[in-house]
């Protein structure tokens, strides 16, 4: 199966080690991952924030991009979302690829739950909105944590609110964003885990970067990161 | 008494600020909402065909935007052959002169009124209040909110950012102003304040001649009026006076009898978490010896003819008042309702707002445009709408409306999106930019972590957060070093 790696325009840029994490989990399992230099950016942050116009050509050169592959895997639910829900819309005449973000690849393709991935630390999961309620992801994330060796996974009181980044809600609406994302932080604090991790770094960037503000960093890592890490 | 007005409020990252400030408040709000929630799911989650109802609810809706100009005329119809008097205002002028117009005629100097949306949207009390007509509101968190001066904070329960000790100095405070003062030495026990409220509210019931409600849902082939409530006030209000005058929204129809039984289970569980409603009123025009003796509708436009218009925004008019989005979103759970600077709050309020303002038609006000933003589109609010209106769909489409109304006099955020716009369609532009931030940050960044100053959305990031410098690699400057070595 040919797979193209949709590695995001945030974890290309701010990331690196997410994509890094992801091409190093798939060719473990034997996929062999192609990355098409000539990707960009899903236009989701354009969409959200009402630039249409805007976001039609990153939406036409993303199904040029990827077109021939029989499957776009993405460490991204959020820019997942917006390839499946909204390039669309954007563009009705778009041959809209495949995309699977990688919970939903590892498990639902490649019909694997333990990546042989070795991780012997405390983990608090944040669920992020788009990952439940647009893509529908589910208990993926956890099967597969739960799964890895020596990780043990610490539930959170209020798994299903929103950390309050939500792309330039944060910097448009920035108390509000932060009254949310202080409530979530004390949330994953009362774990009491070593380490966060998430399948979208965009949430993680906003809740690591409240918690540096405090004086109190955490460790924090996209799921792709400990599924990566062996003995 | 005084009438505060949803006129003139801020627009609403500047609201919510204020209200975020409010630790008393959000105390209340935060808790108030957990219960709710938590109820509301267990009241949903007995249903096995919840998910085959909010598909017929949506469908019935749908029909009647489809069908309403006839509909609406069939309504009139049997209102009218039933002893009613149907009245139609194209705005909110309209519709209060229509009422103020009508108490007058019966000597009316008082109205009670039953809890109703519509006529908050209008502001129908100030309007009265500006003909020297006394308004009594009658439902209990509207009394709360109506004695305090203050504005109602959500659709359902209108006092929610109120506790009891609160209430209690409420009541003790301005009861004796305009009626029956509360008991010597109450507490704030809820049945103490709601004995305090009954004994209150009686005397009003029983004088006043003229009755204002609203309405849940109006049949069309019967013309029959339906109001759902829990206290037994709207109950009084619609069999007491002997006036009656109903301000419905045109969108509020149902076409038949049968259709109503989707909406009897949606809409208790949603709202107040409740099986059954406790008390439900329908009447049909006038009946002789019983009730009111006259009844008038006023059915009201105001902007729904031009959400209709729409078709991605035309779902808002599905809305159903049930406020279950309010109740489980995290914006409005720690702003509260009058931050949305209008009379529906969260939301539903963030998408309907707007387009009874006319977003679909023409600019709008500051304090309108940022309503749509007022959201960080987490989709809690479309999992529990018991009509599916996707308001996450509908809140992106309108944000487009208010940055195509602003073309030409976008500022810096236009800039910054042309420029990003213009390094995504270039993976060349991306790496220069990617090599440029990763040199800039050698520069600036502390400790690996960068803190900034700069215009407004640097300053709205970095105020309460860092960011991690950009690392000295990226991801495809990786990939190709991998690959031109193999």
């Amino acid at each position: 199966m040919r797979v193209g790696l949709f590695v995001t325009c945030f974890n290309d840029t701010l990331f690196p080690q997410v994509g890094r994490a992801t091409v190093s989990v798939l060719e473990r399992l034997g996929v062999r991952v192609e990355f098409p230099e000539a990707q960009t950016c899903c236009g989701q942050m354009h969409f959200n924030s009402g630039y249409r116009p805007e976001c039609v050509p990153l939406v036409r050169r993303f199904a040029d991009v990827f077109a021939g592959y029989e499957a776009v895997v993405t460490p991204s639910a959020s820019c997942a979302a917006m390839v499946r829900h909204y390039h669309h819309v954007v563009d009705p005449a778009v041959a809209v690829p495949k995309v699977y973000e990688l919970c939903e690849y590892l498990i639902d393709v490649l019909n694997v739950t333990d990546v042989g991935a070795h991780f012997p630390h405390t983990v608090a999961f944040h669920a992020t909105c788009h990952s439940q309620r647009l893509l529908h992801i589910g208990d993926r994330p956890r099967r597969l944590l739960e799964a890895v060796d020596g990780l043990d996974l610490r539930p959170l009181a209020h798994p299903a609110e929103c950390c309050g980044f939500g792309g330039t809600f944060s910097v448009k609406n920035p108390d509000t964003s932060t009254a949310m994302g202080i409530d979530k932080v004390a949330d994953i604090r009362g774990t009491g885990a070593e380490v966060l991790a998430s399948a979208d770094t965009s949430c993680l960037m906003h809740i690591g970067g409240l918690m540096s503000r405090q004086g109190n960093p955490m460790r924090i890592l996209h799921l792709a990161e400990i599924l990566a890490a062996t003995k | 008494m005084s009438h505060p007005t949803f006129l003139g409020m801020p627009p609403f990252p500047e609201a919510a600020k204020e209200a975020l400030a409010n630790t008393q408040q959000r105390a209340n709000l935060a808790k108030a909402t957990a219960t709710i929630r938590d109820k509301r799911a267990r009241a949903v989650a007995e249903m096995p065909d919840w998910e085959h109802l909010r598909l017929a609810g949506a469908a019935v809706k749908d029909t009647v935007l489809t069908r309403l100009p006839e509909l609406l005329e069939q309504l009139e119809e049997r209102v009218t052959a039933a002893g009613g008097v149907v009245h139609w205002a194209a705005d909110a002028a309209q519709a209060n002169a229509i009422v103020a117009d009508i108490v007058k005629a019966h000597d009316g100097r008082e109205v009670v009124k039953v809890k109703s949306m519509a006529t908050q949207e209008i502001e129908l009390n100030n309007a009265l209040a500006a003909h020297g007509i006394d308004v009594w509101e009658t439902d209990l968190a509207e009394l709360i909110v109506q004695l305090g001066h203050d504005l109602p904070s959500h659709i359902l329960v209108p006092a929610i950012h109120r506790n009891r000790s609160e209430i209690r100095d409420i009541f003790v405070e301005e009861m004796g102003k305009v009626g029956r003062p509360a008991p010597d030495g109450i507490g704030d026990e809820p049945a103490a304040l709601a004995e305090a409220a009954r004994l209150h509210l009686r005397e009003k019931f029983l004088r006043a001649k003229v009755a204002v409600s609203g309405g849940n849902f109006a049949i069309a082939e019967t013309g029959t009026v339906v109001v759902l409530e829990s206290e037994g006030n709207g109950r009084m209000c619609l069999t007491l006076p002997q006036v009656l005058v109903t301000v419905l929204g045109i969108e509020k129809l149902l076409p038949t009898w049968a259709d109503l039984e989707v909406f009897m289970q949606l809409l208790p569980r949603s709202s107040t978490a409740e099986r059954m409603n406790p008390y439900t009123s329908m009447w049909t025009g006038v009946t002789p010896g019983d009730g009111p003796q006259e009844f008038h509708l006023v059915l009201l436009d105001n902007g729904r003819t031009g959400t209709l218009a729409d078709p991605t925004g035309r779902q808002a008019l599905r809305c159903i008042r049930c406020s279950a989005c309010l109740n489980v979103c995290p914006v409005y759970e720690r702003t509260g309702g009058r931050a949305y600077g209008s009379a529906y709050p969260g939301p539903i309020g963030a998408i309907l707002t707007p387009q009874l303002r006319g977003i679909n038609q023409h600019p709008v006000d500051a304090q309108t445009a940022s309503l749509p933003f007022a959201s960080s589109l987490c989709g809690a609010c479309f999992e529990v709408c018991p009509v599916r209106i996707d308001i996450p769909d509908v809140l992106v489409h309108l944000r487009a409306k208010v940055v195509e109304h602003k073309r030409g006099h976008l500022g810096t955020e236009g800039a910054v999106m042309a420029a990003m716009r213009a390094t995504f369609t270039s993976p060349r532009r991306l790496g220069a930019a990617q090599r440029l931030g990763a040199l800039g940050a050698r520069v600036v960044g502390r400790r690996g972590r960068l803190r900034l100053r700069g215009p407004f959305w640097i300053r709205a990031w970095f105020g309460t957060r860092d960011l991690p410098a950009p690392p000295g690699q990226s991801f495809r400057a990786w990939w190709r070093k991998q690959h031109d070595r193999s």
